[in-house]
């Protein structure tokens, strides 16, 4: 008998031992879909006891936690396009909402145009996680905390949802309504993200504070998205995480940042503005004083960062 | 309540089970397939002591849900060794010591050929990131990370 091949008692014995001592209840039903429409169909129909499962990484922690407990799992990663990367011809992406981090680490064009985006989703989690958890999975789990959502608000990412009602396209920032909250209609489910060509010296960077190397959730996390050209800033984006309700989009910290040559003025500008912009909360990650300082020095740096990969590509 | 049925394949034979809902792969691994050498330290995706490949990708197992495997191809702490020949990993983690208690040791040792199946010569600094989903309160990691090291380089010398 070898450790390779396991016993295999087939369904008519296995059905009387399987252990399940994490849930008691039976009323819940679990559905892979090949077609977005049935996915649709199925999630509408379930209305609030349904629940969207692409990685699972934070899904089937609330259901053990007994925080949540669908009536429906709808698992999405048997839809063609919830796990697609597309490279356009014009080079933008269209990153399926279920793809995961490792999927997109693997990738052999992505990091190379998103190094920001891909670092930040490569953040979330062990290699254990990365195996499974996704974007669309991390912006719907609404934690303001989220690593993957800082950078894409600062790059720009346009979200596809469907529903009963059809497609329709938002903003990343447009998404979180507050901790745990999204502004999703009733039925509708994230698709993917598309990703806008990028002109030459163009780049990203995302960081964030964590008191440990690895493993831990954001205190502050920034994403900053530059274009540079003859060494003058003429477009960009930052975003912030972990320090209000919701990841913000802070307009005044690229408009401090844009026609500057990313000089000492411009940087504490900017820096100032993401400060400015923090509403957070004390808890045991970070005070309220320590996260609004934060914020600008990550600022500094992820823009440092970003403008190094610009000037390089 | 109907249960599902999952036909999928682990270490390389086809199996098939019956599962809830809601169970999740390590429940149907311990339970109705007998292959306890996947352990739950903390059920919520942080310990890795429940790490399997699915489809060549490092998961937890806890993180899964049995009825998720339909289709794909799992391997185990169970498929490692080739009958008595332990996995040059396992000896190695014999000879060094790199275990105490021995909970964390399955989900060490699969995650550890995950990484060297992708990444034949890995830093420490790697090794150590990559183990960072694999908590050990015995060790202090140190033996570990060296048990791997090593094993990388010896079998990139058998490998020439």
């Amino acid at each position: 008998m070898q450790w390779s091949a396991p016993r295999n008692d087939g369904p008519s014995q296995a059905a009387g031992n399987t252990t399940g001592n994490t849930f008691i209840m039976s009323d819940i039903q679990y559905v892979a879909p090949r077609t977005l429409d049935e996915a649709i169909g199925a999630y509408a129909a379930a209305g609030s006891a349904a629940r969207i499962l692409a990685g699972g990484t934070d899904l089937l922690v609330q259901m053990r936690s007994g925080a949540v407990k669908p009536g429906l799992i709808v698992d999405i990663k048997k839809i063609g396009e919830m796990t697609a990367i597309e490279e356009t011809k014009d080079g933008g992406f269209r990153v399926g909402a279920a793809v995961s981090g490792m999927a997109l680490h693997d990738h052999p064009r992505f990091g190379k145009v998103w190094p920001g985006v891909l670092e930040a989703i490569n953040l979330i989690g062990s290699k254990q996680v990365q195996g499974r958890a996704s974007a669309g999975g991390n912006l719907c789990n609404a934690s303001p905390a989220g690593d993957s959502v800082p950078a894409l608000v600062a790059a720009g990412a346009v979200v596809t949802v469907a529903g009963p009602q059809g497609r329709r396209e938002l903003k990343v920032e447009e998404v979180p309504a507050g901790p745990g909250r999204t502004n999703l209609k009733p039925g509708e489910i994230v698709v993917a993200f598309t990703l806008l060509p990028r002109p030459k010296g163009a780049s990203d960077a995302y960081l964030r504070m964590i008191p440990r190397t690895e493993m831990d959730i954001a205190v502050v996390g920034c994403g900053v998205n530059l274009t540079m050209k003859g060494g003058v800033c003429t477009d960009a984006r930052v975003g912030l995480g972990a320090v209000a309700p919701t990841v913000l989009l802070v307009e005044a910290a690229a408009k401090a940042l844009i026609g500057s040559k990313l000089d000492e003025k411009a940087l504490e500008a900017a820096a100032r503005a993401c400060s400015a912009a923090c509403r957070p909360i004390d808890d045991k990650r970070g005070t309220i004083v320590y996260r609004t300082k934060v914020a600008g020095v990550l600022l500094r740096r992820a823009t440092a960062i970003a403008a190094k990969r610009a000037q390089e590509r | 309540m109907a249960k599902l049925h999952v036909s999928t394949t682990i270490n390389g034979e086809p199996m098939e089970f019956l599962c809830e809902p809601n169970d999740t792969m390590l429940d149907a691994l311990r339970g109705p397939l007998g292959l306890t050498g996947s352990k739950e330290g903390c059920a919520s995706g942080d310990c890795g002591a429940c790490s399997i490949t699915v489809d060549d990708q490092l998961v937890c197992s806890c993180l899964m849900l049995a009825a998720e495997a339909d289709g794909h191809e799992l391997r185990t702490i169970e498929g490692m060794a080739q009958g008595e020949k332990l996995h040059p990993l396992q000896q190695k983690f014999l000879e060094q010591a790199a275990l105490q208690c021995g909970i964390c040791t399955s989900g060490m040792l699969v995650a550890s050929d995950a990484l060297l199946r992708r990444n034949p010569n890995p830093t420490e600094e790697e090794v150590r990131f990559w183990l960072a989903g694999n908590l050990c309160r015995c060790t202090g990691y140190d033996k570990i990370v060296r048990a791997v090291m090593e094993t990388a380089a010896e079998m990139r010398e058998a490998a020439q």
